[in-house]
């Protein structure tokens, strides 16, 4: 196996509020490896975006990543590297692509100035130059008339144009790890296809590694290799992505998978996961899916599952690893037994 | 009895009673009928805000919903779903056109005919944190329309609420609660709870679970389809997902740019698009299934501005029909039946009531061409 690019070891990032700590992100670990697309899948809440961040250290107060967390990336350890260093990195060696284009751009800026402000501040060339690699990134990503536009302020462009916009920015100085957080949320269906189609192009041509963060498992399938589902704070399953949707085996994300309306199935009933995510500032003890899944028992209540091994690279945080047969025999969700509502 | 059958069966009871409903509602005419419906916003500008031209957000939109039918409007941003639905509750005053509410002409109703015909109309919106005012208890937001309706009074309209909240899935004691106390999925449940309290019959939901979360979303979908069949609604479905559309209506219709381009029953529509702009956008929906390869049609370029909507065809600047022509950017299609029940604004699809001839002196030079499924195209 090849060298990792970022491998995130015990990662945990606490948000301190008053009295109560928010554990966001709670003991993830996974490695990215060179010219991969890794997918983080799961609901909002479940930690996906403050692991995004964590790598970046765009955390602010209250948050902290706490001590013991390893976030390995070029042979550097960037929780402990200081902050001029952490500068050469972002935008430069890893970049990011935010879901909100509007809001990740700056409204008083020509998109050019702003694409080649990048190259400004981590490359060596002249300001003519800078403006040049951005124009030629802009019509890379697919913008007619490049020259024009690239003079055009961000509210002249359309929320396709800005996302693409976006990209030139992230790919700029052809960095090795693309954070992609919730890239084709905001847009519409035809124009995430034409951005998702972008993405794995340019992914194909300068070999950059991306890590893929999202809600949609539609998303998932068509752009990752190996999928890692997170859920209150953890990774409960990591597998490629044919075994992740084939023959998935933690509880929730066979809910998750269940609980999507599919294009191309019969019309039935839709399954449902009951009840709702815990808040952070108190996760359950033991499994944390427990009280949602229908399979719990009196083991899942006592200890927390570890990470099982299934198969090779496919991992999973169940007690039915040990105890398959018990997948037979689903009862109701304790949430539903108390009559907690959703 | 029901209990005991298979879940495949109680699907096709279900479907058989779904049709025998339809026929019955047909004998009575429909429900709602929406007739022309155009609704123009004007552009203003400069100091003295001088009207400089229009936008039309909906352009002549023609259609009807059955009793106890699920009529879907799907179609991206910025193609008028939204404002089509708030126009049939005048909550957007229409332009022009006519909307006929079982049998009343809602458009020409006064303040006290429209505030009863509202008793039957309602809304859910799509984000359950602006529409709930977060200084009125969850009892007192869905107390409220009973209130002014004069429904009930008393305990008798605090023993509605309760009813309402269990119904769809809270617990009674969660009337003297605040909205912000409550998850966004539980929100979502207390719009739709405060839509029924003036126990209406006809229901527009405007995006209701595109904020919510999968595991959510899905609970939502099922309440909403279960209070279907216990309250006989009729729901006008507003989404730009086309997966959830699928799964909750009997009937959708393809919106671009103002206009409806498609119209059939679901089934048809998903499983054989004909209008080429329906193709590529039900060819966008990515597939949770890695195995699946497939024919994506990729639209060039964005959806032009509604302020100066393309001549001809709304569509024709992006089409990817092979005998698409001059035609085309002159003659407006009219929406007209393709297949049995399935209606299609494209002159390039047989049968087409735009004649050759007429085509010809527009300037076309390709025939109508045969039927084209998706697959053909890529």
């Amino acid at each position: 196996m090849t060298e990792p690019l970022l491998s995130v070891e015990d990662l945990r990032t606490y948000f301190h509020t008053g009295a109560e700590v928010a554990k966001s992100v709670d003991c993830v670990s996974f490695t990215v490896a060179p010219g991969e697309t890794l997918g983080i899948v799961g609901e909002s809440g479940c930690g996906k975006s403050v692991t995004a961040l964590s790598i970046l250290r765009l955390i602010q107060q209250p948050g902290r990543i706490e001590r013991g967390s390893k976030i390995m990336f070029e042979g550097k350890d960037l929780v402990t590297l200081d902050d001029s260093g952490m500068r050469d990195i972002r935008g430069n060696r890893i970049s990011m692509i935010f879901q909100e284009p509007m809001s990740a751009l700056n409204p008083v800026f020509t998109v050019g100035d702003q694409v080649a402000e990048v190259a400004r501040i981590h490359g060596s060339g002249s300001r003519q130059q800078a403006w040049d690699r951005a124009v030629e990134m802009l019509t890379l990503t697919g913008i007619p008339a490049p020259e024009e536009r690239a003079k055009s302020y961000p509210h002249q462009l359309s929320g396709g144009m800005r996302q693409r916009v976006l990209i030139a920015m992230a790919l700029m100085m052809n960095p090795a790890l693309v954070i992609a957080d919730e890239p084709t949320t905001a847009l519409d269906v035809t124009i995430q296809a034409q951005i998702l189609e972008l993405l794995v192009d340019l992914q194909k041509k300068f070999g950059t590694s991306i890590l893929m963060i999202t809600h949609d498992l539609g998303v998932i399938a068509e752009t990752a290799s190996r999928v890692i589902v997170m859920y209150c704070g953890e990774v409960v399953e990591e597998a490629d992505v044919k075994t992740l949707f084939e023959a998935a085996h933690h509880p929730y994300t066979e809910g998750l998978m269940h609980a999507m309306p599919q294009l191309g199935e019969p019309r039935s009933r839709l399954n449902v996961i009951p009840g709702a995510v815990p808040p952070p500032t108190d996760w359950p003890k033991g499994c944390r899916f427990r009280e949602r899944c229908p399979y719990s028992w009196e083991l899942c209540e006592q200890e927390h599952p570890p990470l099982y091994q299934i198969s090779e690279a496919h991992t999973s945080r169940c007690h039915l690893a040990i105890e398959p047969e018990r997948r037979a025999h689903p009862h109701p969700p304790l949430v539903e037994q108390l009559g907690v509502p959703a | 009895m029901s209990g005991s059958l298979p879940s495949w069966a109680m699907e096709t009871s279900d479907r058989i009673k779904m049709v025998d409903r339809l026929r019955e509602a047909e004998k009575q005419g429909p429900l709602i009928s929406v007739k022309n419906l155009t609704k123009s916003f004007p552009i203003k500008r400069g100091i003295f805000a001088r009207t400089s031209g229009h936008v039309r957000a909906v352009n002549d939109v023609s259609f009807d919903i059955a009793r106890g039918e699920t009529l879907s409007l799907v179609g991206e941003s910025g193609c008028g779903k939204t404002t089509t639905g708030r126009s049939i509750l005048r909550l957007i005053e229409p332009t022009s056109g006519e909307i006929v509410f079982d049998g009343k002409d809602v458009c020409r109703l006064g303040v006290s005919g429209l505030r009863a015909a509202r008793r039957e109309m309602q809304i859910i919106f799509q984000d359950p944190v602006s529409s709930l005012n977060p200084r009125m208890t969850v009892g007192a937001a869905i107390r409220e329309g009973i209130t002014i309706h004069r429904l009930a009074e008393g305990a008798a309209a605090d023993a509605i609420v309760k009813r309402l909240l269990e119904e769809v899935g809270l617990r009674a004691e969660y009337s003297t609660r605040y909205p912000h106390e409550f998850s966004g999925g539980q929100r979502q449940r207390i719009g739709i709870a405060r839509a029924l309290a003036v126990e209406p019959r006809f229901i527009v939901c405007d995006e209701p679970v595109s904020a919510l979360d999968v595991s959510v979303q899905a609970q939502v979908i099922n309440l909403l389809r279960d209070l279907q069949k216990e309250r006989q609604l009729t729901y006008l479905f507003i989404a730009h997902d086309l997966s959830v559309v699928r799964h909750m209506s009997d009937r959708v219709a393809v919106m671009y740019l103002g206009k409806i381009v498609e119209l059939a029953a679901a089934e048809d529509l998903y499983r054989d698009p004909i209008m080429p702009y329906t193709q590529a956008l039900l060819s966008a929906v990515p597939i949770a299934d890695p195995k699946v390869e497939k024919t994506r049609i990729l639209l060039q370029g964005d959806v032009p501005s509604p302020a100066s909507p393309p001549s001809g065809c709304v569509f024709h600047p992006r089409c990817f029909h092979p005998a698409k022509d001059a035609a085309c950017t002159k003659i407006v299609p009219p929406l007209e039946e393709k297949a049995p029940g399935h209606l299609v604004a494209c002159i390039k699809q047989p049968p087409t009531s735009v004649t050759w001839d007429a085509q010809e002196k527009a300037g076309g030079v390709n025939k109508p061409a045969r039927y084209l499924p998706v697959a053909a195209v890529h």
